[in-house]
């Protein structure tokens, strides 16, 4: 028995390492998330209460922010899929495409804010009224690079001989697509639109800044929401936001067996 | 060159064992190692012998028994304070150091006596110091020299080639004059020829620094060209321990034949003393001390068997050629004789056909304990005529009343094995599946870790899912007296495999053999739930 | 037919490529005009860039920039630090609890930035902690580490687990093999992470924005953008920093792919001699 204590000490050193992160994710990642949880069910007295879901989901002005922020989600995600798709592809089947789809990477470097207000004067300067269509085309412009970047990495992961193999047995160049590469990038398209979705119906700024305080999205009306002290109300929101990424995430992951490569390979 | 004669043996492995999470990858293993040996630890993947060296190694600890290195006990030893140095199967080079500084790492590490100086008590202290730079570079450029890469000291070590990472990994290895060089499957990665070229070097160094090796490999060839020794394990266990030429000349079981060598391996009769009956035909050989009828396994190596002319006076048995295929240097030629396929090597071809007599010195006869001899398990009469076996409730004719201990015999013949799981009424996994002729034996691994033997037509592949089926009238039943708890059968199977320690001459083959002839052994076979094929091999390799 | 076809895949890439780098390019040009409505009444000049060091709002500015790197530094370096050791630690893990604590590490990244500020607001306000850097420190730590750990633990995963036996067992005690084989096998992956860390930190608007309070006056550079900016648009020294930036991330980007490309390179010449 005096194997394992010489041997004990030595392997726990190695374990132990990530005793100070596990210690600081439980209390500065899970905790506030327990957090939120608790203060759904809490009155602004911190009494036990099912109001919150009331008042939530029985006030109109909070579901339209809802339903607004989901339709801006679907609209942009499917606008960044169908304007990212061709371009992720003719990359994948060029040469030097892994270091052109830095080209559309780069502007991801400079803050959202700083390419939101420049894409603001400019509409400005040009004449362009504010509303939902300069919010759209502003999430696009900034989420455009998380929707090409997973697609570009998977596509360019297919072997080829997938496709000449569909060749080979008689397809043609859209059958070919279709069957085989629409197929094989899946996981790519998955990762893409949780990777857009997500932050545009829950970012915060983007369209108040685009619409000039029009269009109020739900990452708004929950920053609001606490801003105003309503904790109750404000952390529904954050469970129904963390619904929504869960289940994405869920989704992805379905599709995404090995894990998540697009997501890891981003950095 | 650093001899001590006190002690004769560098290693000594005693009871080992190993289990990870109730998984036992090496079992009861015992192993004397001699001072200079190269010693080579030989058997398929999950077999244990990449634990047993990584035991000697200090990597893995022994969940119990003793390793003695030099006569002292380094059981608990963490692996940097240990005389022993390791070649690795993908080298472990570190990627981050150039070849000169991969070699250096350990003597840049280690600290040497410097002679000693009286402290202010008036004792004796020794001093220790570090290498120099000087002594380092000249220990370096011998160790390159050594290994024919003189140049290529400030080379990036993902720059060179296989052959020459692995000869990186030795010079690295021998540079801290260990007394004893671990080699891990070192030529595992080399295509065939560089292989060969590094074998006879690997040899050459064996002889010129006089230390001993002790290497593990699954390719059989390569253990019989370079060891002194060879330790034939499987499923965890040393199946055999004996030089080169015992191990492929006496194998110790069927395992051993069948993995060392080509070989036809024959279920045969011992009638007396020297007289065996296989293939319909008595024949003389040199083994005795058989009971007389005991069904023994009969070996015979494809160059060991002679065809002659049919008429020929010497022939023994006349046989059926049914194949023969050029080899390069011999023709393989496959005979059915008295219902058994042979398997022969000859300088001449034959016709499909044609009849031939074969003839077979009698000392080229190797001939075996059977392992089992037939499916034996301890269980209850479950219901009106059911009978436990395995956990599953089996038909069987009995007049027993329910709750019994009763005694089941299953015979190998009677072991039905179904492809679709479903099928049987246990499902097991195939653990081997050896051709003896006209048959295949396979051992069957149910999930309650029970080895079924059952001889069957087809060949089974080793690693699959199948279903055991047997029918009620083949299940002989015979009542027991309820004795000892089941527990016991493992530790009493434990003791008696001690021996195997010693099993170095025939005689002591014989002895493993009746332990796996009697009940305990069955326990100590079936104890290894290790599957071989997926389980070991994450363990091992 | 088919260069028919190659012209128009490459005008696509073109045309969506000029789009993406409109606005950039724009406040590029124009930053040298030193008007905020994309004329150039003025002239060609240099008034915007000069204007960073002399206008009335460069004290706060300069400010806002002291603040972001000096949170940037801080928690990167602890980030760094931490998520090192925690991905040895991760990966010396039995199974399933790898898994538990490679979810949760997983968690920061995967959540809406929004949920997470407002979930460490309430824990802040919850558990009074002082406002100010100290929240804001830990909040960037919070949401950076898992980055690392992402880095780090891929570079363990790849290394040969018997590198670091061969160190151990060529004499080294567990620390030396730690230090001076394992370290510098992970050293790509730890930069990497650090790198990273440090960018996020300096680029988060939302958590930042959240989490400062309000009484404290602390900003960022994005936090101060968008207090400036929001009420009164872009003025002309806005775009010569964003100019700046723009230059500095591009140069940055340029350089790590050069490095990386030439170190390949290097590789196959040498590879290539024998």
């Amino acid at each position: 028995m005096k194997a394992k204590s010489a041997r004990r000490p030595f392997r726990l050193t190695k374990k132990a390492f990530g005793i100070p992160y596990m210690l600081f994710l439980m209390l500065f990642v899970v905790i506030p998330l327990v957090l939120i949880l608790v203060n759904a069910f809490l009155d602004s007295d911190n009494n036990l209460t099912f109001g919150n879901f009331k008042i939530f989901f029985s006030s109109a002005s909070s579901l339209i922010v809802l339903g607004n922020s989901l339709l801006v989600g679907v609209i942009t995600t499917l606008l960044c899929l169908v304007i990212g798709y061709p371009v992720a592809y003719i990359l994948s089947k060029m040469s030097s495409g892994k270091i052109i789809v830095l080209l559309y990477i780069i502007p991801m470097g400079v803050n959202f804010l700083i390419r939101t207000l420049a894409t603001k004067a400019i509409f400005i300067a040009l004449g362009v009224e504010l509303g939902m269509g300069t919010v759209i085309f502003g999430m696009v412009y900034n989420y455009l690079p998380f929707m090409i970047l997973p697609l570009h990495t998977t596509l360019s992961g297919i072997d080829k001989s997938y496709a000449e193999a569909a060749q080979d047995l008689g397809a043609d160049k859209a059958t070919v697509f279709f069957k085989t590469t629409l197929p094989l990038s899946v996981s790519g398209i998955m990762s893409g639109i949780t990777m857009v979705f997500i932050p545009t119906i829950s970012t915060y700024a983007i369209s108040q800044l685009l619409s000039n305080g029009k269009i109020f999205l739900f990452g708004d009306s929950i920053q609001l929401s606490f801003e105003q002290g309503m904790y109750g109300v404000g952390s529904i929101m954050s469970i129904v936001m963390l619904v929504f990424v869960l289940l994405s995430n869920f989704i992805m992951n379905r599709f995404n067996k090995g894990g998540n490569a697009a997501r890891r390979s981003l950095w | 060159m650093n001899k001590r004669a006190s002690v004769d043996n560098i290693i000594e492995l005693k009871n080992i064992y190993k289990t990870y999470d109730d998984k036992t990858v090496v079992k009861n293993a015992s192993l004397t190692i001699k001072r200079g040996e190269f010693v080579t630890l030989l058997g398929p993947s999950g077999c244990g012998k990449t634990t047993t060296l990584r035991m000697i190694a200090g990597f893995e600890m022994p969940t119990s028994g003793q390793i003695i290195f030099d006569g002292q006990d380094i059981t608990n030893l963490p692996p940097h304070l240990r005389r022993v140095n390791t070649v690795f199967q993908k080298y472990a080079l570190f990627p981050h150091l150039n070849v000169y500084n991969n070699i250096a790492f350990g003597l840049k590490l280690k600290v040497i006596p410097n002679g000693t100086k009286t402290n202010r008590k008036g004792e004796t202290v020794q001093l220790f110091r570090k290498y120099t730079k000087t002594e380092i570079k000249e220990k370096v450029d011998n160790a390159l020299k050594m290994v024919d890469l003189e140049d290529y000291g400030h080379r990036n070590v993902s720059s060179l080639s296989g052959g020459q990472q692995q000869r990186v990994a030795i010079a690295r290895a021998l540079v801290n004059e260990p007394e004893v060089l671990l080699l891990d499957e070192p030529l595992g990665a080399l295509d065939l020829k560089m292989r060969k070229d590094m074998q006879l070097e690997l040899m050459d160094m064996h002889n010129r620094l006089g230390i001993t090796f002790i290497y593990v490999t699954h390719d059989q060839e390569e253990a019989l060209t370079m060891s002194d020794k060879i330790v034939v394990m499987r499923l965890g266990e040393i199946q055999q321990i004996a030089t080169p030429e015992k191990v492929y000349d006496e194998p110790a079981n069927a395992f051993v034949a069948d993995f060392i060598g080509e070989s036809t391996i024959l279920s045969g009769t011992m009638l007396d003393d020297y007289k065996v009956e296989f293939c319909d035909t008595v024949f003389e050989c040199v083994d005795k001390g058989f009971k007389k009828n005991e069904p023994i396994d009969v070996i015979i190596r494809p160059e060991d068997l002679k065809i002659l002319d049919k008429d020929d006076k010497k022939s023994l048995i006349s046989a059926t050629v049914l194949s023969s295929v050029f080899k390069g240097d011999h023709y393989q030629v496959t005979l059915l004789a008295g219902g058994n396929e042979l398997v022969a090597h000859d300088t001449e071809t034959y016709g499909i056909n044609d009849t031939v007599g074969l003839y077979i010195k009698p000392f080229d006869l190797h001939i075996m304990h059977k392992t089992r001899i037939i499916n034996e398990i301890n269980t209850y009469i479950t219901g009106e005529n059911l009978v436990e076996i395995c956990g599953a409730d089996f038909e069987c004719k009995t007049d027993l009343p329910e709750g019994t201990p009763v005694k089941v015999s299953i015979d190998f013949d009677d072991v039905e094995i179904t492809d679709d799981e479903e099928d049987g009424t246990i499902g097991a996994n195939v653990l081997s599946s050896i051709y003896k002729g006209s048959y295949y034996q396979a051992i069957l691994s149910t999930d309650d870790h029970y080895n079924f033997f059952a001889d069957t037509d087809y060949e089974w592949l080793k690693g699959d899912r199948v279903g055991i089926k047997i029918a009620p009238d083949k299940i002989l039943i015979e009542q027991r007296q309820e004795d000892a708890p089941e527990g016991a059968e493992n530790s009493t199977a434990a003791d008696n495999s001690e021996d195997t320690e010693e099993t170095e001459s025939t005689d002591s083959f014989a002895e493993i053999a009746q332990l796996e002839g009697n009940d305990n052994i069955v326990g100590a076979l079936t104890y290894d739930s290790v599957d071989s094929s997926d389980n070991g091999e994450e363990v091992e390799e | 037919m088919v260069k028919v076809k190659s012209f128009f895949e490459r005008f696509y890439l073109l045309v969506i490529l000029a789009i993406l780098y409109a606005p950039i390019i724009l406040l590029i040009i124009y930053s040298f005009s030193n008007s905020s409505n994309f004329n150039f009444d003025q002239g060609f000049n240099f008034e915007a860039y000069i204007s960073i060091f002399t206008s009335d709002k460069s004290p706060d500015l300069w400010a806002a920039i002291g603040n972001t790197l000096l949170i940037a530094s801080v928690s990167s370096v602890i980030a760094t630090v931490m998520g090192t050791f925690a991905s040895i630690g991760i990966f010396h893990l039995g199974k399933r609890m790898r898994r538990v604590v490679e979810n949760v590490n997983q968690f920061p990244i995967i959540n809406s930035e929004i949920v997470m500020a407002v979930s460490l607001m309430v824990f802040f306000v919850t558990f009074a902690f002082p406002e100010g850097y100290l929240r804001l420190i830990i909040a960037h730590i919070a949401f950076c580490t898992p980055y690392v750990v992402l880095n780090v633990l891929p570079k363990l995963e790849a290394m040969d687990p018997n590198i670091y036996e061969a160190a151990l067992d060529l004499g080294a005690n567990p620390f030396k093999a730690l230090t001076k084989v394992m370290f510098p096998i992970i050293t790509p992956g730890i930069i990497s992470g650090f790198v990273m860390a440090f960018i996020m930190s300096m680029d988060d608007f939302i958590i930042t924005q959240i989490n400062k309070g309000a009484a404290t006056g602390i900003n960022t550079l994005s936090t101060y953008i968008y207090s400036d900016a929001r009420v009164q648009g872009l003025e002309p020294f806005w775009y010569a920093i964003f100019s700046i930036i723009f230059v500095a991330v591009l140069a940055l980007v340029l350089s790590i792919n050069l490095v990386k490309i030439s170190k390949q390179k290097k590789k196959n010449k040498e590879t290539g001699v024998q």
